[in-house]
């Protein structure tokens, strides 16, 4: 296994660099031109645009930005970004704290609603329980992330008038107000996020449970008297866990990057709203390093889900 | 309208027969801005009398307001006005830093910075045209207590003209040359005549950035200075905090140069998502007290007003939402070049055609239905006055007369109801950018046009490619390769020069100039060519004003463009905030005059 | 007549026996899957609606794009009986014709990710090594990139070869399939080489193997349909997904035209009019929620009808 894990690790070197090489060509051939603003600007005579591109080299043949990018990169300089001439770190540091807390916590929620139900619905399958969950579920994932958050900015916030709709960061209270204020705003978005990925994911656990809960195991489980919840928790749990595993790692890198929808909707500074509206702008340098990391982290997690198979199920060999 | 017809209105409003606002009203519906109306009027002698407040000012004490929370749905990126890129990066700026004066909602000029309005009378402006001599205020210090002086103004001139600084305000700088005539005088100079005067150090453009803190960052280094993101300037709030995209934040300056200024104590400008969320956090849920460009459907924007939280200012500009006709062959490629001005539009030239698509356009249903307040049904700005005056507003819809039109210009209806001559169908297509109102607006034509034997295709382009200058792009605006289009072009100048410069023949947007030029629908005139040289050098606002209104008519009976609506600024305020938006500078331009009610 | 025995009436030449039906396969999974009475129920409606959208435009003339300021936001009457937009336009006429899209948009992108993904996981899962880090390497490099920019890049680069070689409307159609396909197959990828991994290792795949069975005969009839489980989620899943990525490729001028007024733009146009006019929002939203449901139900009916475990 260890074997597996450095061989994997060397791999992963060459092919992020591969795959660094084919996101810079994208988004050197995309349409669309980071000074455009300026070049509708009447007053903004061609030279300027020139000279700017000229400072930032995107006049160069692609092979010598990417070359240039990557030296850069190693050396820790992560770029420069057209739009807010303002280094990329910082911009991605100034969002990450939020990033992580309303997008993270969504993803707990998901999760922590999709485990215990969708276990107990294919424990019983086809039973009220199992009925009410599977509408709801597919209500959850047949509706758009955008209507369901603006369903709930009127009902929460217009008809009620219970939550704020307008995330701030900073908030200037403190002591426990703080944290009640920081609770208020994130519920709704936390909520829709939590629950559009939840329905999914139920629908994944009550497949797999339901796969698994037939098999021999369980029924010798059952009959050597085992408790039914020390049954399903020791037994079917776990190897029912493998799709979910596999799930919830390509899910944790969209956490940084991913819930552009959610972001907007309620203006959240996340690194997925940079990421979008980097991209809007033809902001290259910051896409780059946004999608980099998003790269590195797409790997990370799935060589640890393909870690994980291993233990869940000790028949998986690696060879 | 002619020369000896404007200077007899001038003479009315001397004499007081006539106001300055119906004059400047007036104007407007001929394509004059305001700006130019009110310089028509000063150069007359018909000089301002006193400045008149429209919202009065009532708090009399600094501070004291609490926090003010604007809304401004595209987030500012940087704070030095010299970089900003669109009008969200300059209002976030002017928060801090200002400009020597600005213009008012009526296109007066009014003093910021400087003392008083340069003017003949107080030997600011010179009778030759060539320079204007500016007397900055006494006393006034940069937030972090430093004097401002004559000095200053010297720096940002020499920083915004040097192209290795890549300052997007080059263009007002590089042809003048400005002189510290004393600590606090400045004198602007220009190489010919310029009847525009105020332009460096005004408005939009004009903002100054202190020299002892941006000195050691010229030219290649300018990218580099702190106070980039840390912005120390003289306006009524000093900096807090700057989240790219996301967050400004500014606290009172209590050395303000203004007695009782300003009134509220913090400032927070929050940026992102869209416009009708922004909408109803103002007007709804009264979460903020204003937000800009409400780029939504007016029919939502009442309803949400019946809530009584807050209302939409209206504030008219120059903006004209307008069709567009390719006078070349978007189809046919010439020298690797499509719409090359080589070619011409083989449908488009035919006049019956273009009039016949000009009373189509149903302006009635576009404004009463999609834009309401927000869109005010035009055909003066650009069509064919017989005589001026409200003949000027006149437009018509009637799918009858184009009818006629195409039916006596040969064009009849094939098998499949689509009109064709001569083995050419009436087929067009039909490309704007994305956005709703534009959608239905393109609905509402098409629909007509069907009835009468037009087929037209719509086609949207995202708007980040659409206003994009990408030459490798064939979705341009720019290179407009399809027959027809439509968008809003914006007066950000309150000059029209630089506005009317879409008509002439040296601005031809083509393949040699990377599709930069301004002459979008190629269409082109001599006379108005001749026009517009002689306006350009032409001293007297009158006669100026005269050579624009014979461009506009040349343009118009031509149908050239087919205007559709008017836009004005359109924002959505809190009930109890009191404040004055002008349409010829930024939303912030007025900032140290809000103020709100208890 | 003395001496001579009739034969027992027993003895006779064997009639021939009524041939019994050959109990295939595939008679015993359609057996199977009616017993599972809400999928039945499901492909009945799901065909309804397709046959809805197919023929309905010819029954229900009301045209899609009539504008009529008079009955603005006007909710169900009998002229119109979904309501009408904020142009006037009756939304039953353009429901009826947007759905022909957005079903064949679900349906068609639904398809081509489950295919891409379940090749390529299902060749990752069996083989090992170098080939299975190489189609992990692409899975990764599809899941790095950023949809966006890919989406105005791959369109900008094939729309007008699309649209001479397959007609303007087909060209968009294949594109948008082939674009919103392409970003949903990379999970079914994995989940299948997921299952194939702790599924090769069972006993039967063993006895299989024992037998003589090729790779591939090993794959497709032994360990293919057992791995079925989260294929069929993902695909259901996936329907809802497509159609309403389609709406966000509208939005952003990459999709069909803006007035085709498919499901998921309903939406998209419905959603600033939530207060005022429900209506609006309230019978697109349904029809994707029933066309994502009967999928569903389908799939668990055909789950139940394949797997070679189950006894019914």
């Amino acid at each position: 296994m260890s074997r597996y894990l450095t061989r994997r690790l060397l791999i992963a070197i060459p092919s992020l660099l591969g795959i660094s090489i084919v996101l810079f060509t994208v988004l050197a051939l995309a349409p669309g031109d980071p000074f455009e603003e300026l070049a509708t600007n009447p007053n903004v005579p061609p030279e300027v645009r020139a000279n700017l591109r000229l400072k930032f080299g995107l006049d160069d043949p692609i092979y010598l930005r990417y070359l240039h990018w990557l030296f850069a990169m190693l050396q820790g300089d992560w770029g420069f970004s057209f739009a807010s001439r303002v280094n990329v770190d910082t911009l991605i540091l100034q969002r990450l704290p939020t990033t992580l807390f309303v997008i993270g916590s969504s993803q707990v929620l998901a999760l922590a609603i999709a485990l215990p139900v969708g276990v107990y619905a294919a424990t019983r399958p086809y039973s009220l329980f199992d009925q009410v969950a599977n509408t709801l579920t597919f209500v959850g994932f047949s509706l758009p992330t955008f209507f369901t958050g603006l369903l709930f900015i009127l009902v929460f916030s217009i008809q009620l008038d219970w939550l704020p709709f307008v995330y701030r960061a900073d908030i200037s209270a403190t002591g426990w107000r703080w944290y009640w204020e920081h609770f208020r705003q994130a519920i709704m978005p936390v909520a829709v996020l939590g629950l559009f990925q939840g329905a999914s994911w139920t629908r994944y656990v009550r497949s797999a449970v339901l796969d698994v809960i037939r098999l021999d195991h369980v029924t010798t489980a059952r009959a050597k008297g085992l408790a039914e919840r020390v049954v399903v928790l020791k037994h079917v749990v776990r190897n029912a866990l493998i799709p979910v595993v596999t799930l919830v790692a390509l899910q944790i890198p969209a956490v940084f990057g991913g819930a552009i929808v959610t972001e907007q909707i309620f203006r959240i500074p996340g690194i997925g709203s940079l990421l979008i509206a980097s991209i809007l702008n033809n902001d290259t340098p910051v896409v780059m390093a946004v999608t980099f990391v998003f790269a590195c982290l797409v790997i990370v997690f799935n060589l640890m889900a393909d870690l994980l198979y291993g233990w869940l199920d000790p028949r998986i060999s690696y060879r | 309208m002619d020369e000896k017809q404007l200077r007899r209105l001038i003479g009315r409003v001397k004499d007081g027969k006539l106001s300055r606002r119906a004059f400047v009203g007036r104007m407007l519906a001929l394509g004059i801005t305001a700006p130019l109306a009110s310089e028509m009027l000063a150069f007359c002698g018909a000089a301002r009398a006193q400045e008149k407040e429209k919202v009065p000012y009532k708090p009399t004490k600094r501070g004291g307001g609490g926090a003010l929370k604007v809304l401004w749905w595209q987030g500012a990126t940087l704070l030095n006005p010299h970089f900003a890129v669109g009008t969200k990066d300059q209002d976030a700026s002017r928060i801090f830093y200002e400009p020597l004066a600005g213009w008012d909602s009526d296109g007066e000029l009014f003093p910021v910075l400087a003392a008083e309005i340069p003017s003949r009378e107080n030997g600011g402006l010179a009778p030759d045209g060539l320079s204007v001599t500016w007397k900055l205020k006494r006393g006034v210090t940069w937030h972090d207590g430093q004097p401002f002086t004559a000095d200053d103004l010297v720096f940002n001139w020499e920083y915004a003209k040097d192209p290795a600084t890549a300052a997007v305000t080059i263009g007002n700088y590089k042809d003048v040359v400005v002189e510290k005539l004393d600590s606090h005088t400045v004198k602007v100079s220009f190489k010919k005549p310029t009847p525009f005067w105020a332009d460096a150090f005004v408005g939009t453009r004009g903002m100054i950035v202190p020299k002892h803190l941006f000195e050691a960052y010229r030219g290649d280094k300018s990218r580099d200075a702190p106070t980039n993101l840390k912005p120390v300037g003289t306006g009524p709030y000093k900096f807090v905090d700057f989240k790219p995209g996301d967050m400004v934040r500014g606290e009172i300056n209590s050395n303000y140069h203004e007695a009782n200024r300003p009134h509220f104590d913090t400032i927070e400008m929050k940026g992102g998502g869209d416009a009708v969320s922004a909408a109803r956090a103002v007007l709804q849920t009264g979460e903020f007290d204003y937000a800009w460009n409400m780029q939504v459907e007016d029919e939502l924007l009442l309803r949400l007003e019946k809530g009584g939280k807050g209302r939409t200012v209206i504030t008219p500009g120059g903006g004209i939402e307008h069709i567009q006709l390719n006078s070349t062959d978007p189809w046919t490629e010439v020298d690797g070049e499509r719409a090359s001005i080589k070619t011409k539009h083989p449908i488009l030239s035919d006049p019956a055609v273009r009039q016949a698509l000009g009373l189509l356009v149903d302006r009635q249903s576009v404004q009463e239905h999609i834009y309401g307040r927000t869109g005010i049904a035009t055909a003066n700005f650009l069509n064919n006055p017989e005589r001026f005056r409200s003949k000027t507003m006149k437009f018509e819809f009637n799918i009858e007369k184009a009818n006629q039109l195409l039916d006596a210009g040969g064009w009849k209806r094939g098998a499949d109801g689509i009109r064709e001559k001569d083995g050419k169908k009436l087929k067009f297509v039909y490309q704007t950018s994305i956005n709703a109102p534009r959608q239905k607006n393109q609905a509402i034509v098409k629909q007509a046009c069907q009835k009468a034997g037009i087929d037209l295709e719509l086609k949207s382009v995202t708007a980040s490619v659409f206003f994009s200058s990408d030459v490798a792009n064939p979705d341009t605006y720019t290179k407009f390769w399809c027959d027809i289009q439509m968008y809003n072009t914006t007066m950000t100048e309150p000059d029209p020069e630089v506005f009317m410069n879409q008509f002439v023949s040296w601005e031809v947007s083509s393949k040699e100039n990377k599709w930069q030029g301004r002459n979008i629908t190629r269409w082109r005139n001599d006379e108005v060519d001749q026009a517009y040289r002689a306006a350009q050098a032409e001293l007297d606002p009158v006669k100026r004003a005269a050579l624009f209104i014979r461009i506009n008519e040349l343009v118009c009976s031509d149908c050239a463009v087919i205007p559709i609506v008017n836009r004005p600024k359109a924002t959505a305020v809190s009930s109890k905030m009191r404040l004055e938006i002008s349409g010829w500078d930024n939303d912030t331009a007025t900032l140290k005059d809000w103020w709100r009610e208890a | 007549m003395a001496g001579s025995t009739l034969a027992s009436p027993t003895v006779r030449a064997p009639a021939a026996l009524p041939r019994a039906r050959p109990f295939s396969p595939g008679r015993e999974a359609w057996r199977r899957f009616r017993r599972h009475r809400l999928a039945v129920a499901s492909v009945a409606i799901l065909a309804a609606m397709v046959l809805a959208v197919l023929l309905g435009p010819l029954v229900w003339r009301v045209p899609i794009n009539d504008i009529d300021f008079t009955a603005r936001l006007s909710p169900p009457t009998w002229a119109h009986p979904f309501g009408t937009d904020d142009l006037g336009q009756d939304l039953l006429a353009r429901m009826l014709y947007g759905g022909r899209i957005s079903l064949a948009v679900g349906l068609a992108a639904m398809l081509v990710a489950i295919f891409v993904g379940v090749l390529v996981g299902a060749v990752a899962g069996i083989s090992r090594g170098s080939v299975d880090a190489g189609l992990m390497w692409l899975t990764d490099l599809f899941l790095s990139l950023p949809p966006l920019p890919v989406l105005l890049l791959v369109i900008y680069l094939f729309r007008e070869r699309l649209k001479e070689i397959a007609g303007p409307e087909v060209g968009v159609f294949l594109l948008i399939v082939v674009v919103i396909g392409g970003f949903r197959w990379m999970p079914v990828a994995r989940l299948v080489r997921a299952q194939f991994f702790s599924l090769r290792e069972k006993e039967f795949v063993e006895a299989a193997r024992a037998l003589g069975a090729s790779t591939t005969r090993q794959v497709v009839r032994h360990i293919l349909p057992n791995a079925l489980g989260p294929v069929i989620v993902a695909g259901t899943i996936d329907v809802a997904a497509a159609i309403i990525a389609e709406s966000t490729l509208s939005f952003l001028g990459l999709g069909f035209p803006p007035d085709i007024p498919t499901w998921g733009r309903l939406l998209y146009d419905a959603k600033d009019y939530l207060d005022f006019a429900p209506h609006w929002a309230l019978f697109p939203g349904a029809a994707i929620f029933l066309a994502v449901l009967t999928i569903n139900f389908i799939g668990d009916g055909l789950r139940d009808a394949l797997d070679p475990r189950k006894v019914m």
